[in-house]
């Protein structure tokens, strides 16, 4: 920060105070929502929803799972197949019901759950003021919020994942191979870094929309906007801002074709199921498309008899990181500064 | 401003700077002056009042110098910072009752107050221990472990004030301590404030618009009206600026019944030198006032008093003088502010010590 050093000599009046400023204030605000979120209903509903996702898809698709696991013989990275390989035809508005696709249709929900009060509910209880007059800098309230969230909410995804992987174990008898436990790894650390990005649009809202309920509504009709249409509504806005005249040639179909196709890649929704998918599937030799049923997965194997290395993995979905990042800091850095100039007066 | 303030504390001519100090302070919010070109100085230990009506500037000049609003022009320094560049060195010294004060209701008082303590980097044994003494001073001991959403709206307002205490400030700044709390409680919560002064030499600003409990606890008072400050000193300072060049002498007869002895009184009373107007009593039990100008004729009108009651046989049964009431020096410092503002009239007279600007 750029706050000054304490000076070098105080007036006289000033008693030198032996106790120093707490170093992290939003390691003590931090430490405070964790315990808040814990007793809260929110955190039963996290424990709910990530239950079902891991649970639903295990559920439907264990079948599957234990038969490929004996059948292929020397079929590779079924261990993580547990996560990309839901029931045959159980697809729900077209999303597949695995694992990953679930806890991706999840999470922007509850980084939204987790924050989208956590500046408004302190202005209306009338704590703000009084936070604030402590000595803290007025970030360390939002890093401390953003950061008792988050590690609420992550510790419970890995306590999930953790339980998944002993079930795969225990009941299906499939080892998982060092690689496969790094991409496991590396799949939920990116997964964090969404709750992230959602966790800071929350925040944002936090700050810029005075009432708690508003601010919820308004998390939940971006979700609405991104996770479940957002490549509609993109195509549509390209469709409306560029006209592709009726005998346009197919070289100007596939220009407009790729815009989509970028500004798709650009959503959070879009980066985030990529990289899942290369992380999760070590076939995935493009971000695009996605394995869904066995028989997918099957084909897939046949078309492609080698496994991405890990490392060939990591360079593919290392630019979604970055943007996942980005995205993240942009909102945060929205939240910060609009937070800054506010009255803290309601 | 911090490299011209760091100077200046080195040099030794800031060593007896007062601990709350503003020059020319302004907050505009769009067009109206909610602070207007305010000169402060609070001094160690003594006990301020800030006394104005509603929407005066009370709560934004506080605000401000807690570096908790942006100001819009003047210097503001707190116990020797500059709050909108050292909020921290501000904050961890300056304990703050907000106006509208307000708690973690599913935490119990005792834990609302830990976190305060943690955020102050109070921990541990120290911490409980603070925690405990204070609450015992705003006698809440023993709802301490009741959740604080149980808690009445002037148990609430004792615990901000614990609140306050927890990080031991050098300088407390209370925006309405006393509103919701019992008369009772009132008293014994300026009494344990006014303690804290005398004791630990902590220098308090308060502001309130319950002019007789200022008028009871504050050693000096500022009379805000519009964001000018319009008035400041001690009561009896107050008194002699806004009396209007008058004193007040009340006095109490006894078997004045009927009115025809009425008259007969007011017209002896009215005789009187200096003695400029008499206001009868509406009841019967009610003393009359005499309003003498000038105001140092105050004794000899009393002199004066004795000598025609006992010349005239009156059953005088009381005379004393009265310092007119902080109510009455507001309204009036309120008044004469009004006049003055189309004039442009610097707003009131400036304690000496004021002169000195901020480098
Ligand atoms: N955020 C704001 N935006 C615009 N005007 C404001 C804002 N906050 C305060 N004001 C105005 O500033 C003026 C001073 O308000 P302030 O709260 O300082 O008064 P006060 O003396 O504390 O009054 P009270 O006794 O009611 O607490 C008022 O006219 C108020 O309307
Ligand atoms: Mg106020």
């Amino acid at each position: 920060m750029t706050e000054a050093s304490a000076p070098v000599a105080e007036p006289a009046s000033v008693p030198v105070l032996d106790r120093p400023i707490p170093p992290r204030g939003w390691v003590v605000i931090g430490r405070k929502e964790i315990g808040d979120h814990v007793s809260s209903a929110r955190f039963v509903v996290l424990l709910i929803v990530l239950g079902l996702a891991a649970g639903i898809p295990l559920y439907l698709a264990a079948e599957q799972i234990r038969n490929l696991a004996s059948q292929v013989s020397g079929a590779q990275a079924v261990f993580l197949a547990m996560w990309v390989i839901g029931a045959q035809d159980s697809s729900i508005f077209q999303l597949n019901v695995t694992i990953q696709s679930f806890v991706g249709l999840a999470a922007p929900l509850l980084g939204i759950a987790f924050a989208f009060d956590a500046v408004n509910g302190e202005r209306s209880q009338g704590t703000l003021p009084r936070l604030i007059s402590q000595p803290i800098y007025r970030d360390d309230i939002i890093n401390g919020k953003f950061a008792g969230a988050l590690a609420v909410i992550s510790l419970v995804l890995v306590s999930v994942m953790i339980f998944i992987a002993g079930f795969g174990m225990i009941r299906l008898g499939i080892v998982p191979s060092l690689g496969e436990v790094i991409r496991l790894g590396l799949w939920v650390v990116v997964t964090i870094v969404y709750v992230g990005v959602w966790l800071a649009l929350g925040l944002l809202l936090s700050v810029a929309v005075r009432r708690a309920a508003t601010s919820a509504l308004m998390g939940l009709g971006s979700w609405l906007l991104l996770v479940v249409f957002g490549k509609f509504i993109v195509n549509l806005f390209i469709a409306f801002f560029i006209r592709v005249p009726a005998n346009g040639t197919a070289q100007e179909q596939l220009q407009v074709a790729q815009l989509q196709d970028f500004v798709t890649r650009l959503l959070p929704t879009t980066l985030y199921t990529e990289a899942s998918i290369v992380l999760l599937n070590p076939r995935a030799t493009s971000t695009g498309g996605t394995l869904g049923t066995l028989g997918q997965y099957d084909q897939a194997q046949q078309q492609i008899p080698s496994l991405l290395s890990l490392d060939q993995s990591l360079l593919l979905v290392w630019p979604h990181i970055v943007a996942l990042v980005a995205i993240m800091a942009v909102l945060f850095a929205a939240a910060y500064i609009r937070f800054m100039r506010q009255e803290v007066r309601a | 401003m911090s490299g011209a303030g760091r100077t200046e504390s080195r040099s030794g001519r800031i060593r007896t700077e007062p601990p709350i100090r503003t020059r020319a302070l302004t907050k505009q919010y769009g067009d109206l002056n909610a602070v207007d070109g305010l000169d402060l100085e609070v001094r160690a230990g003594e006990i301020f009042g800030l006394l104005g009506a509603n929407g005066a500037g009370k709560t934004t000049t506080i605000l401000m110098l807690l570096g908790l609003t942006e100001r819009t022009s003047g210097a503001v320094r707190v116990v020797g910072f500059d709050p909108a560049r050292n909020p921290l060195e501000v904050k961890r010294r300056v304990g703050y009752l907000p106006d509208a004060v307000g708690f973690y209701d599913d935490m119990t008082g005792r834990e609302n107050l830990r976190y305060t303590a943690r955020l102050n980097g109070l921990k541990g044994q120290v911490a409980e221990q603070k925690i405990e003494t204070v609450l015992d001073q705003v006698r809440l001991s023993d709802r301490a472990d009741d959740r604080a959403g149980t808690y009445s709206r002037g148990m609430l307002q004792r615990l901000g004030i614990a609140d306050a205490l927890v990080k031991d400030p050098t300088v407390l700044i209370l925006d309405e301590p006393t509103t919701a709390i019992d008369p009772i409680g009132v008293v014994e919560i300026l009494e344990m404030l006014r303690g804290l002064v005398r004791d630990r030499g902590v220098t308090m600003l308060l502001s309130s618009h319950l002019l007789t409990q200022v008028q009871s606890v504050c050693d000096r008072v500022g009379i805000f009206a519009a964001g000018k400050l319009v008035g400041i000193g001690t009561v009896p300072e107050l008194a002699t600026r806004f009396g209007e060049g008058d004193a007040h002498v009340e006095v109490a007869f006894e078997g004045v019944s009927d009115p025809a002895t009425s008259d007969r009184v007011a017209g002896f009373l009215a005789a009187i030198q200096d003695v400029a107007e008499v206001r009868r009593a509406t009841s019967l039990l009610d003393p009359w006032t005499l309003v003498v100008r000038p105001p140092e004729s105050a004794i000899r009108v009393r002199e004066a008093v004795l000598a025609v009651s006992a010349r005239e046989g009156l059953h005088l049964t009381s005379i004393r003088s009265v310092v007119a009431s902080l109510d009455e020096i507001y309204t009036k410092a309120v008044r004469a502010a009004g006049l003055a503002s189309g004039s442009h009239r610097p707003s009131g007279d400036r304690p000496a010590a004021g002169g000195r600007a901020v480098a």
